[in-house]
């Protein structure tokens, strides 16, 4: 049964040095205020596991928090470099990154074979291109009804999964809606998980059938965090922060500037941050555009 | 007398005019989202646009900054999980047209978005293939906007990231695809198709006021041209006051948070 915590406690219990993590959210609900707190309790050879690395695994890569990232795109989308990540790659700054690159077809395949159970991956992919010849985990399978040759990937079967939800209740279950992209399957594919969430509620009351809903049993740790996904966004809670996004290309471009800006917002902070962005980007302050 | 629009403008134009109301194109983010949305407010009104965030039929007021942003969920018919998008829509061949840009591209249209130089040791790390390996083997056919140069027109790709034509001629048959791969390559100087036998990419329309030499010194190949290439039509006045509308409506929206 899910667990109601501080983001501290949830972190300390969940997240061990050397774990192979999963922070998801599909440019949408990406848990950052989670991020931070594994940064603030300095987390070590983690291996991170996302889709998109985006500027939460920008900032732990630079950090010194990772050995090891497992991607598809490592942009800052929309904007360019994730340049923390870059400067890793390229210059083993502040230590070497090894990496296992995929599409994004393999990894949410991956994820799926993870929860469904599998030990792998069977997806029409990778055809004519040049991942397989650099990552060795790409493989191919025939089909043994018609003879098709099909890409395969090992399943993702995270230690911890770490997500950012829209509510959870009383009872602890964990409810999100919009762009879901891979959290469910990350959940249902780990060992442990954090969902962080806006707000807790009594009952989660009239909704869709539909709604993707997490019981209570299938998630170890829920932290009531509103504004955790900053700068990325909460469906029907506050926007997109593309300003920010912009921004961090100048923060993340220089080593000391980046240094600096994560000594005064994540290291000497604490997840008050979020709710003060909520506050500000929320529909209500500044009107839905 | 003609209004006068940027090369950029042109190639946004251009593009947006290879699709269809009927297509239901996958559309990757940056210019293909320019040149999608514009299809969509202009000749094309039913044309569904899909993003691999999961949003279908999508409909924004303003171009998103990245494939997930809100405004796609917002105005989409439906929204699916991302496993979902990749299986049943993409691989499942419910996808028509695939819109990508690239880093780099070579004759076959091969596109490399991964590293320049090594990949071990790169020069510069790119961000990779997300959905565009899959996106060009499983769409019927594929669009690729790119801007003309000679960093990234090459003889030769440092890796190829997804698929075009390969080595050329059956090369898409012979690895068992059934797909098209790309049937057009809009530049901000000139529109290429592949040559019906060699698969490699041919200038068959030229932009106003574009030489061949221009194309020629910006390319790192030898082009090849159709027999009588076209003169691309320029930009209508209706084309272009709606995409300068569509680019100030989302300057607005993505800068009033700063």
């Amino acid at each position: 049964m899910s667990q109601f915590m501080s983001l501290a406690a949830a972190v300390e219990a969940n997240v061990r040095d050397g774990d192979v993590v999963a922070m998801e959210g599909f440019t949408h609900l990406i848990p950052h205020a989670a991020g931070h707190e594994v940064i603030r309790q300095r987390r070590r050879h983690l291996t991170l596991i996302r889709m998109t690395p985006d500027l939460i695994y920008d900032q732990l890569i630079g950090m010194g928090c990772a050995d090891k990232a497992v991607f598809a795109w490592c942009g800052n989308p929309g904007v360019g470099s994730l340049h923390r990540m870059r400067d890793a790659i390229e210059n083993g700054w502040p230590q070497p990154l090894a990496y296992e690159e995929h599409s994004h077809a393999a990894m949410a395949n991956a994820y799926e074979a993870g929860a469904a159970g599998l030990p792998f991956a069977v997806f029409r992919g990778y055809l004519g291109v040049d991942l397989p010849k650099v990552n060795p985990n790409i493989r191919t399978i025939t089909c043994p009804y018609t003879g098709e040759k099909l890409a395969t990937v090992p399943a993702i079967r995270p230690d911890v999964a770490i997500i950012h939800a829209l509510r959870a209740d009383r009872a602890g279950h964990v409810l999100l809606e919009g762009i879901v992209g891979v959290q469910k399957q990350a959940v249902l594919a780990a060992r442990r998980s954090i969902a962080t969430v806006e707000e807790m509620v009594d009952d989660f009351g009239e909704r869709s059938p539909n709604t993707v809903i997490l019981p209570s049993w299938t998630v170890s740790a829920i932290v009531v965090a509103p504004g955790g996904a900053h700068p990325s966004y909460a469906h029907g809670y506050y926007k997109r922060d593309n300003a920010y996004y912009k921004k961090w290309d100048e923060i993340s471009r220089e080593r000391d500037s980046f240094l600096a800006w994560m000594k005064a917002n994540v290291l000497e902070r604490g997840p008050e941050v979020f709710a003060e962005q909520r506050k500000r980007l929320s529909f209500a302050m500044a009107g839905a555009p | 007398m003609t209004e006068s629009f940027t090369p950029t403008e042109m190639m946004t134009v251009a593009a947006s005019r290879a699709l269809k109301s009927s297509d239901v194109c996958f559309v990757g983010i940056g210019m293909p989202s320019a040149a999608c949305n514009l299809a969509r407010l202009t000749h094309a009104p039913d044309i569904t646009l899909i993003y691999e965030s999961g949003t279908i039929a999508t409909k924004p007021a303003i171009l998103p900054l990245s494939i997930g942003d809100g405004e796609l969920c917002e105005t989409a018919l439906a929204t699916v999980s991302v496993p979902e998008m990749f299986r049943y829509w993409l691989q499942g061949g419910r996808i028509t047209v695939g819109f990508l840009g690239g880093a780099q591209i070579d004759r076959y249209a091969n596109l490399n978005t991964t590293v320049v130089g090594p990949y071990d040791k790169p020069k510069v790390r790119l961000p990779g293939g997300g959905g565009a390996p899959e996106i060009a083997i499983s769409c019927g056919e594929i669009f690729i906007i790119m801007s003309h140069s000679r960093r990234g027109f090459v003889e030769k790709l440092d890796f190829v990231t997804s698929l075009g034509h390969g080595e050329g001629r059956d090369h898409r048959a012979r690895l068992g695809i059934k797909t098209k791969g790309p049937t057009r390559l809009i530049t901000d100087l000139c529109v290429f198709e592949p040559d019906p036998v060699t698969k490699e990419m041919t200038v068959v329309s030229i932009h106003p006021g574009v030489s061949r030499e221009q194309i020629d010194s910006n390319t790192g190949w030898e082009v090849k041209y159709a027999a009588e290439p076209t003169a691309t039509p320029t930009p209508t006045a209706e084309e272009l006051a709606i995409l300068r509308e569509l680019h100030a409506r989302t300057k607005r929206a993505h800068g009033d948070q700063a």
